[in-house]
Formats: C-alpha cells, sequence, structure tokens
C-alpha cells in the first residue's frame, strides 16, 4: 500500500508535467464543455449537456494509461521498476489513483464553468455525481489497462483504442441523447460501459436520482472495475519481448463478461432505455425567447 | 572458504532456436569483483537477467546470496541493486526524484544526496532525466543501484558506448565500491575493465564458460608472450613465420599475422631480415604485452569485438 502511494504522488507529479497530459484532461474536455453548452445548451438546457461533457471528461482515462502503460513498456522503464521490489498490483493501481485525483479537479471546475458562465440551475445530486465519476474513472482506467496488457506497441493500441472510443461515443449516448438513436443502436448501447455512466449521471443530474436510484449503473460500473482490473493484473508485462499468449487475449475479452451479462438482462428489461427516456424527458429545456416585436 | 555469495550451477536457457546459456557455472564469493567477459551475443546478459530475477532459467541452479530468485524474488531484490545494459526512467523525472523513489521502496536507504554527491551529479540533481547525457544517464543507473545498499551488485555493460573520460570516471566508482568489499558481478566486452576491475574473470562465448580464473592466472595460459601484429603488403606463410627466430606461435586474423614472441627484439630482427629476403614490405606493427583479448584469441579464433 505505501508504494502505491509512494507511485501515485510521483505519477501525478510526472502527470503535472507532461504537455500533453494537461491538453487531453483539462484543455480538451473544457472545450468540450464550451463546445456542448455553445450549441446543444439551448436546445436541452445546461444540465442535460453537462452529463455527458463530464462522461467524457471521466472517459478520457481509458485513452491516458493504456498509451502511458505501453510506452513504459516499450521504452524498459517498466524493465527498471521490475528490479525494485514492486509489484504489478501497485504499478497499475498507482496510475488508476493518480489518474482520478487528476481528473476530479477538471470536473470541479467544469462545474463551476457551467454555473456561472452557462446558467446551470442544479447541481443535480452531488453525491450521486461523485460516486459515478469516481467509480466511471476508475473502470475507464482500467480498461485501457486492459488494452495495453495485449497490445505491444504504442501504435496497434492507437489502433484498438481507437476503435473501442468510436463505439463508446457513438453508441453509447454520450454525444448523442440515448432516446434520439435508431432502436438497434439503443440495442447495442445496453453492452458499453459507457451508456451506464451516462444514463446514471443524466438521472442524478437531471432527475436528482438517489444512489439507491442508480444503483444498476453504480454495480455495472463497479463490476466492470473490479473485472478490468483484476485482469489487467493478471496479464501485466513488465518486459517488451514477453508474448502475448493466446490464453491472454481471451482473459482480455473476458473483460466484456459483467457487460454482456448486463446488458443481456437490460435487454429483457429495457429498464435502462426507460431511464434514459425518463431523463430527456423531463429536460429543463429553456423557454424560447419571447417575441421581442410586442 | 565462506559460502559463495552467487552460485550458478550448469545454467541453461534457449530463446527459440538459440541456446543462450549452455551449461555455466561459476561461483562468486563476498567482497569479490567478478566478470563475465564476452563478445555481443555470448549470453552475459542472459546471466545477470537470470541471477537478478528477469528471466527463468530452462535448467540449472541459481543461489543469491541464499536466495533462489524466482522463488525470494521480492525477499532478493533487498539485496540485490542493478544497473541494466539499458536503464530508462521517465523523461520528465527528475534525478534527485529518480533516487528518493526507488530509496522508498526498499527496507534499508542510503541517502539520496549523499549518492548524488558520490557520482558527481549534484549540478544536475534537479535536471530532468531526458536532459542527462549517456554518461550521467550511465552515472545515474549505478547512483539508483545503490539506494538500498546492497550486498551485491550487478553491473551490465556499465561502460558500453560511453567516451573514454565517463568511462574511467565509472572505473573509479567500482573500485571504490571494491575498496567497500561489495561483492560486484559484472559483464563487459572491454579487454581493460576486466583487467583493472575483476578479481576474477570468467570468459563466455557461444553461451558457455571457456575459461576462468584471475586476470593474471588468464594471461599466464597464452604463455606470458609479447604479442607482435604485423600488416604485410604480401600474404606471407604462416609456417615460415611461425618457424623465426625468437617467434614462437603464428596466427592469421583479419588479415594481419599475429606473432607471440618469448624474445621480442629477436623476432622483429629475424622477421625485417625475412621480409626483405622475401621481397614483403610492413604496413604496420604494433607490440603489445599479452592481454585477456589473446586468451580470448587463442580459445576461439576470433577478436573480442567480432
Amino acid at each position: 500500500m505505501r508504494h502505491t502511494w509512494t507511485l501515485t504522488v510521483n505519477r501525478m507529479q510526472l502527470a503535472m508535467r507532461n504537455r500533453a497530459f494537461l491538453f487531453f484532461s483539462l484543455i480538451m474536455p473544457l472545450a468540450f464543455l464550451f463546445l456542448g453548452m455553445g450549441i446543444f445548451a439551448r436546445f436541452v438546457g445546461p444540465t442535460y449537456v453537462l452529463a455527458p461533457v463530464l462522461a467524457l471528461t471521466v472517459m478520457g482515462s481509458f485513452w491516458g494509461l493504456s498509451i502511458q502503460l505501453v510506452t513504459f513498456r516499450e521504452q524498459g522503464i517498466l524493465r527498471r521498476f521490475r528490479l525494485a521490489p514492486v509489484g504489478a498490483g501497485a504499478m497499475l493501481a498507482s496510475s488508476i489513483l493518480s489518474n482520478y485525483a487528476l481528473t476530479l479537479p477538471t470536473i470541479v471546475l467544469e462545474f463551476a464553468l457551467a454555473k456561472w458562465m452557462f446558467h446551470l440551475q442544479s447541481w443535480g445530486n452531488l453525491w450521486g455525481v461523485w460516486i459515478l465519476v469516481t467509480l466511471g474513472t476508475v473502470t475507464f482506467a482500467a480498461l485501457g489497462l486492459t488494452v495495453a496488457s495485449v497490445t505491444n506497441t504504442v501504435q496497434e493500441t492507437q489502433i484498438i483504442n481507437n476503435l473501442i472510443w468510436t463505439a463508446f461515443l457513438f453508441l453509447s449516448g454520450a454525444t448523442v441523447p440515448l432516446p434520439k438513436l435508431p432502436m438497434w443502436i439503443q440495442n447495442v448501447a445496453v453492452f458499453l460501459p459507457p451508456t451506464y455512466l451516462v444514463t446514471g449521471l443524466h438521472r442524478v443530474m437531471v432527475l436528482n436520482a438517489t444512489i439507491w436510484d442508480v444503483r444498476a449503473e453504480m454495480l455495472a460500473l463497479a463490476g466492470g472495475t473490479l473485472f478490468s482490473f483484476f485482469i489487467s493484473q493478471q496479464l501485466f508485462r513488465w518486459e517488451p519481448e514477453e508474448k502475448v499468449t493466446r490464453r491472454a487475449k481471451l482473459w482480455a475479452a473476458a473483460t466484456i463478461i459483467p457487460f454482456l451479462l448486463l446488458g443481456s438482462w437490460e435487454s429483457a428489461q429495457g429498464q435502462l432505455r426507460r431511464d434514459a427516456r425518463a431523463a430527456f424527458d423531463a429536460l429543463d429545456r429553456p423557454k424560447p425567447p419571447a417575441d421581442q416585436s410586442h | 572458504m565462506s559460502t559463495p555469495v552467487l552460485q550458478v550451477e550448469n545454467l541453461t536457457k534457449r530463446y527459440g532456436e538459440v541456446e543462450a546459456l549452455r551449461g555455466v557455472s561459476f561461483d562468486v564469493q563476498e567482497g569479490e569483483v567478478f566478470g563475465l567477459l564476452g563478445p555481443n551475443g555470448a549470453g552475459k546478459t542472459t546471466t545477470v537477467e537470470i541471477l537478478e530475477g528477469l528471466r527463468r532459467p530452462d535448467s540449472g541452479r541459481v543461489s543469491v546470496c541464499g536466495l533462489d530468485p524466482q522463488r525470494n524474488g521480492q525477499e532478493l531484490k533487498h539485496e540485490i541493486g542493478a544497473a541494466l545494459q539499458a536503464t530508462a526512467l521517465p523523461e520528465k523525472m527528475r534525478v534527485i526524484e529518480a533516487l528518493r523513489l526507488f530509496a522508498k521502496f526498499y527496507k534499508r536507504r542510503r541517502n539520496p544526496e549523499e549518492l548524488l554527491k558520490r557520482f558527481g551529479l549534484e549540478e544536475k540533481r534537479n535536471a530532468f532525466y531526458g536532459q542527462l547525457s549517456g554518461g550521467q544517464k550511465q552515472r545515474l543507473a549505478l547512483a539508483m543501484a545503490l539506494v538500498n545498499d546492497p550486498r551485491v551488485l550487478f553491473f551490465d555493460e556499465p561502460t558500453a558506448g560511453l567516451d573514454p573520460q565517463v568511462r574511467r570516471e565509472i572505473y573509479d566508482v567500482i573500485e571504490e565500491l571494491r575498496r567497500e568489499k561489495k561483492t560486484i558481478l559484472l559483464t563487459t566486452h572491454y579487454i581493460e575493465e576486466a583487467e583493472r576491475l575483476c578479481d576474477r574473470v570468467a570468459i563466455v562465448d557461444h553461451g558457455k564458460m571457456i575459461a576462468l580464473g584471475t586476470p593474471r592466472e588468464l594471461k599466464q595460459r597464452s604463455g606470458n608472450t609479447t604479442r607482435i601484429e604485423v600488416r604485410l603488403t604480401k600474404p606471407a606463410s604462416e609456417s615460415t613465420l611461425k618457424n623465426l627466430d625468437g617467434v614462437t606461435d603464428c596466427r592469421v586474423l583479419d588479415g594481419a599475422y599475429i606473432l607471440h614472441c618469448q624474445r621480442p627484439p629477436q623476432a622483429i630482427v629475424s622477421l625485417v631480415k625475412h621480409l626483405e629476403a622475401d621481397g614483403n614490405e610492413l604496413v604496420s606493427l604494433e607490440i603489445s604485452t599479452p592481454s585477456l583479448e589473446d586468451v580470448f584469441i587463442e580459445l576461439t579464433g576470433r577478436r573480442l569485438r567480432d
């Protein structure tokens, strides 16, 4: 535990000196905020826009950590750590914790800007937001680390990340509201982790849902976190020349099992889609501007 | 004699079709500087990495400080320090941060500030790793190997690719560690490094240990003869050169004739007379005392750098 904390502090220091990290963790999420609020807030209200903006910020963890782990392995940095009495668990947990600690200020900043610049009417259930943001950040970081455990080069990681990221972005309600997506996409969406994050955030922010109300979303994310972390720890490779076995690839593919099970259950129940619809129907849509001619 | 700190018995390791180690065995005593000398691909790094616990041997037995690197890996890490052939750290990590960070992982630790001073890195204290020169990076790697005040140190090619001045600085550091009675296993393909720093040297080639002893013992094996390396304008008969007065042996290596002589002045005179009579001329002539390179050439018929 002591090593995890030591590494977490060190990783935070390193991240703060990395321009790419600052761009992807601060500048880009804020750009999403301004873009989303500027274009869509007038139609659906700032609260409904802020939820997917927060979700996108949280989902960014998927990219950063996988690339960093593969880079460290390719450059032989992990090898140097391997000589010290540090385990794979400490290496992975520290990257997840440091990423979480650095994501939170951006989330707070987005909330603050939404309130003061875009006239956010309600914070929603802040405890719920905090728990979902926490679980989401950890889940997407752990998913990224699982990808990194089966890829050998940064280039390969980028290709796989892009494929998964595209599905996450456009099939989950993170960019277009889930109720507005075609039915076949809605059927696919229930199998994807971001759908649970976005729907959960919409519900706690727009509908002021309680933590108990969003227990299914929280359980989905918590299950994903535990499964992904366990698998990435089992498949952790220190050496660039260590080959990825077929068994390892199957283990990595097993990361989707919790979402597969939950997705099947959701497909039968339809609860998630009903919840997404309820949040959409309860929008704090601003009233159209009064006719100036009268 | 006390129990050796390092024990290696009949070690084998294969990478696909390549046999990296073919039954390597040796012991290293406490406080000894032991060198593995051999060309690239000889199996030196594989041996060291097995001892560090980074690789698993196919067969054979290894003990470091009485511990099995595979079974007692975590325990062993507190007893050893290592500078890898290519140490890498994040570009934006400061020198002092690297030392402090790694020191925190160990039960026993040295003061990072003292290590900075010892390795001449005080001025680079707050520099990023990415801003250091090759020599500075290597000095930091050696300093990091000492953060836990280890019993055994592994230095894998510690001076490879460094300029002669930096190399000499690193030699001074290793000699200082030797005076402190640290046990050191060093791999190198530099003859002078092995001769200057090591109490005993194992010469390895193609995964096998082909000679073992003190540098002096090994050099005596080559007959304690002076070595004259000549290059000629025209090819000469090896057997004729071997029979010249004062010459005990002759080999051809990379187009040069290596003459081993008990009496160098007499050998040179007879060589010059022979060349005049044969209408041949000297292009170059180098005289050297026997070195470990001669031992290697004698045993393998090749130079170390080949």
